[in-house]
């Protein structure tokens, strides 16, 4: 019995029952919509523009006009805020993109071929993994020159292990079963077998993998901007709007306070929905009956 | 002769996503001191079901109703507490996967005598000297030894062996095998299938065997039920029923054996599949397969279990000849 | 005609399709052939000698029956003749070539000649492809149809060639009883016209009214198309059932071949004697008459096999001689041979 003899239409109505169910579950996907709402269209639901200077209204507290309140410039900080939702969605989808890319492939011939190519890839993933996650983006990083692109290929390289070893292990016990020795029976190819047979069949942890990663990715992002590493001024991102924020705890509380509680939200949103995604794709999770209709 | 163990009008409904499943819908048997009474069916027919329930280790989404009657005590009617010393006490259990029946990382022997130590009080010394004494019985040579291996250490017949001596630890009343031998080669089978019939004549032990092998029925039952969809359709002596099957179902079921004595014609074979438990139907539940086909009574109509000859009672409209039609 | 005249046929002889009688004598075809084929594995407590030196032929339009108990070599066999394994040593050749030191990419196009059906059917089948998709695998592979209509077709006509309506081709496994998956399992191994299926014990998991539909089927299969069988079970009365010949293993050998017919009336071999004798029979009279040899012990393990005769730990009547020889399967009947040194008259000590 696994979660792979649960077909896709019964997994969307599963999907929506858990929802239906888990309440917090429901809470991250609306918080996740929304968020995707602001990412793409922030530049138009933005009240005013990223970089609007208004000397006037320096560091005002939250009000009516300016719900987040205004930064050292006057600029409004919900808008810039908004806007740099999308850079932390791209960041998190990218990164993790190029985690998914790179961490799969290897972790699929890894596991497929075993011997050396698994030893070799696999203690080079070892080596990456035992750095801390931040020396290893900073020291990408100060190789590449700070920027977005490079806090995107920083954080994609750091998580890439991670992929690689949650695929490894997913293909090791795929490829033992019958049914890939039944499709190299009818002579079908590795690449075939890998592409057709495995990878569908590793797909539930991979998911529940993302949806945990893209979180983690974008408080790496946070992270990167705070050092002064990742998104520079005077684009918004809410790591480097926190970091920017610092010197005015104090008397400006709200510069630091609403991109931290976004970073906070979308973290809390991925792994909500990440631990939701997990139940409905755990096979333990199936009820009793439809247990015994799969292997009946 | 008092029965070890009773049920009478046993049913066992499972609740589901998709209403209430009929695992059992009505059984009565009896198995008396000594003696070894097989249940047998296909998957699905309840004949495992209806022991756990019996025995009070259906699952807890079960709902029991009916009388059970073990020894002197009516099982039904007491506490989780009392039913689980009963049980302790008087029953012992063989399961199919002798692996999963053993803790791996606990040493045979310490096993073998887990619920002795329990139900009899035995001291750690004499619980030891105890399982080389029955691990000896069922056969495990240098018991003295042994006593102190891992069950990965053990073969899966000699495993097997092992699940025995525990359950005869405490000196049962009533052994209960549940397909004890299906997961074991069929040299290994006869060993054991040899050793429980062995200790049954030597310790006088009462036997409920499960299982779906017609030929190992034939070997070690005096009376045999034939289960389907929860109901037993024919119980009766071994002899009586497998002599002169009088359910078309029995009929069929040893007509589906290829049998190396006969010519090599295709097999009888029972077409389509039993139905769902969650929608039984409410005449004879074996009608829609039935090669006899009966008429528009087997339906609508549940057959009551009627006798036929001495101990031997058949769930049908159409009882088949008494002289058989085995091929 | 039925199967037990068959069986009493000169091996090789071949049977026409309508039922009619032989029409020629010399022999069929051979389709795949094993010539003392070793298959070891390495494992961290040394290697294990799952297959030892075992020869075999199967001709054309016959079924081969493997026999053994877990552990004596008997799907390691099989799976040597799809070279799903690698030999250690001797041949396999298939369809007359000699296939034994083929590369993976030319075995892949030799797989559509050698068909396998797996034991457990539902592991066996894909759990996230439709059935369809799993029939089909074997045809896109081979690239034995042009476009998705012809292939749809083709998968249709299979289902309806294994007894299943055409609109279960949109199913997944799990929706599909055990019997019904295992007529998959056939319908994906007739998809390329195999010149060998193995049926790796293709009924063990299916419940007893089932197994008998799945062997009607194969023998059906057979006749209509003319197939090609190595039937490798554990269930003797089954493989007697399905067989032409039939070969009993015993630790990676093969310890005893002949017909169905004399080696069910006549082993020869102590190990076939003590199988014969432990299947139970569905009647009690013969079964509280019956005498049974019962063997002590377990099946040596496969990484220290015993020297001289393998089964000489096991067997009632090991003599001195046993430990010294390792004997050789020698003919002691037309077609009948026993690897034994004291075939036949070692069985006779053991009966009376």
């Amino acid at each position: 019995m696994s979660a792979q003899t649960v077909n896709r239409e019964g997994q969307l109505r599963r999907v929506l029952a858990v929802l239906r169910r888990d309440p917090l579950a429901l809470t991250g996907s609306l918080v996740l919509a929304v968020l995707v709402v602001v990412g793409v269209g922030g530049s138009w639901l933005a009240p005013s523009g990223i970089n609007e200077v208004n000397v006037d209204q320096m560091l005002e507290p939250p009000s009516w006009a300016h719900p987040f309140g205004t930064d050292e410039l006057g600029r409004d900080v919900l808008s810039r805020v908004m806007i740099a939702a999308r850079v932390s969605l791209q960041v998190g989808l990218v990164s993790v993109g190029i985690a998914i890319v790179v961490g799969v492939t290897l972790g699929l011939f890894a596991g497929y071929y075993r011997g050396w190519l698994d030893n070799v890839l696999m203690r080079c993933m070892d080596v990456l993994f035992a750095f801390p996650v931040l020396l290893l983006a900073v020291a990408i990083v100060a190789v590449l020159g700070p920027g977005l692109t490079t806090a995107m290929v920083a954080i994609g390289v750091v998580y890439t292990p991670i992929f690689a070893r949650v695929t490894r292990a997913g293909v090791l016990s795929v490829r033992e079963q019958v049914f890939v020795r039944a499709a190299v029976s009818v002579g079908a190819s590795d690449l075939r077998i890998m592409r057709r047979h495995v990878l569908p069949n590793i797909a539930a942890p991979l998911i529940v993998q993302t949806s945990l990663s893209l979180a983690f990715a974008i408080l790496s992002e946070a992270a990167l901007s705070f050092l002064g590493l990742g998104v520079q001024p005077p684009d918004p991102a809410w790591g480097r709007m926190l970091f920017d924020g610092r010197g005015f705890v104090t008397e400006a509380w709200w510069l630091g306070f609403f991109p931290g509680a976004a970073i906070f939200l979308t973290v809390l949103a991925f792994n909500l929905v990440g631990d939701a995604l997990r139940d409905v794709l755990d096979p333990r999770q199936l009820t009793v009956s439809e247990a015994r209709r799969s292997t009946a | 002769m008092k029965p070890v163990l009773a049920v009478e009008d046993l049913t066992v409904t499972i609740g589901t996503r998709r209403g209430p499943a009929h695992a059992v819908a009505g059984v009565d048997w009896a198995v008396q001191p000594g003696q070894t009474l097989a249940l047998v069916g296909e998957s699905g027919s309840g004949k495992s079901m209806s022991v756990l329930a019996a025995t009070g280790l259906a699952p807890r989404t079960a709902r029991v109703t009916g009388r059970v009657h073990l020894l002197d005590a009516e099982l039904t009617g007491v506490t989780e507490e009392r039913r689980r010393r009963l049980r302790g006490r008087h029953v012992g259990f063989v399961f199919q996967d002798p692996m999963t029946s053993l803790n791996p990382v606990l040493a045979v022997g310490r096993q073998v005598t887990e619920a002795a130590e329990e139900h009899l009080g035995l001291t750690r010394r004499a619980a030891r000297s105890r399982a080389v004494e029955l691990l000896d019985m069922v056969g495990i040579p240098s018991a003295g030894q042994r006593v102190d291996a891992y069950p990965h250490q053990f073969s899966g017949g000699m495993r097997q062996r092992v699940v025995i001596a525990m359950a005869l630890a405490c000196e049962p009343d009533l052994l209960i095998a549940d397909e004890p031998t299906t997961a074991l080669d069929v040299t290994t089978q006869a060993q054991i299938v040899d050793l429980i019939g062995d200790l049954q004549r030597r310790l006088g032990t009462a036997v409920v065997w499960i299982t779906h092998d017609l030929g190992v029925v034939a070997g070690i039952a005096d009376t045999v039920a034939v289960m389907y969809a929860g109901r037993i359709l024919e119980q009766g002596p071994v002899d009586a029923v497998f002599g002169a099957p009088s359910h078309p179902y029995t009929g069929a079921l040893l007509a589906a054996r290829p049998d190396p004595t006969a010519d090599g014609a295709d097999l009888v074979t029972i077409a389509g599949a039993p139905p769902s438990p969650l929608e039984l139907p409410a005449g004879c539940a074996f009608w829609p397969r039935c090669p006899v086909r009966g008429d528009a009574r087997c339906a609508h109509e549940l057959p009551p279990l009627v006798p036929v000859s001495a101990g031997h009672q058949v769930r049908t409209f159409y009882p088949q000849p008494s002289d058989g039609e085995r091929r | 005609m039925n199967q037990r005249q068959r069986a009493d046929h000169e091996l090789g002889t071949v049977v026409p399709a309508d039922g009619g009688m032989p029409t020629q004598r010399e022999p069929a075809e051979v389709v795949a052939e094993l010539d003392d084929l070793a298959v070891w594995f390495p494992t961290p407590t040394g290697v294990v000698r799952a297959v030892d030196g075992v020869s075999l032929r199967v001709r054309r339009g016959e079924t081969l029956g493997l026999v053994g108990e877990s552990g004596s070599g008997k799907s390691t066999t099989g799976l040597a003749l799809l070279r799903l394994v690698e030999p250690t040593s001797g041949s396999v050749r298939v369809a007359g070539q000699d296939v034994t030191r083929w590369s993976r990419r030319r075995l892949r196009a030799f797989r559509r000649r050698v068909a396998m059906v797996f034991q457990d059917p539902q592991a066996s089948l894909d759990p996230r492809l439709t059935i369809g998709a799993s029939i089909a695998e074997p045809l896109i592979v081979h690239r034995l149809t042009d476009g998705g209509a012809a292939r749809r077709r083709r998968v249709d006509e299979l289902l309806g060639m294994v007894g299943l309506r055409s609109d279960l081709a949109d199913r997944h496994p799990h929706e599909l009883s055990g019997g019904q998956r295992q007529r998959v399992g056939i319908a994906r191994a007739l998809a390329g016209e195999p010149d060998l299926i193995v049926l790796d014990e293709p009924i063990a998991s299916l419940d007893l009214s089932v197994q008998a539909q799945i062997m009607n089927l194969l023998r059906r299969l057979q006749r209509e198309l003319r197939l090609t069988y190595l039937f490798i079970a554990h269930d003797l009365a089954a493989v007697e059932h399905m067989s032409d010949r039939m070969a009993v293993m015993y630790l990676g050998r093969i310890v005893e071949s002949g017909t169905p017919a004399q080696i069910w009336r006549d082993p020869a071999h102590p190990y076939t004697a003590a199988l014969l004798s432990a299947v139970p029979v569905a009647d009690p009279q013969v079964e509280r008459g019956r005498r049974r040899i019962i063997l002590g012990g377990d099946v040596p393990s496969p990484v220290d096999p015993p020297g001289g005769c393998r089964f000489r730990t096991r067997c009632p009547q090991a003599r001195p001689a046993c430990a010294e020889t390792d004997p050789v399967l020698t003919e002691v009947d037309p077609n009948h041979r026993a690897a034994c040194l004291f075939a036949r008259e070692a069985v006779r000590a053991m009966r009376w």
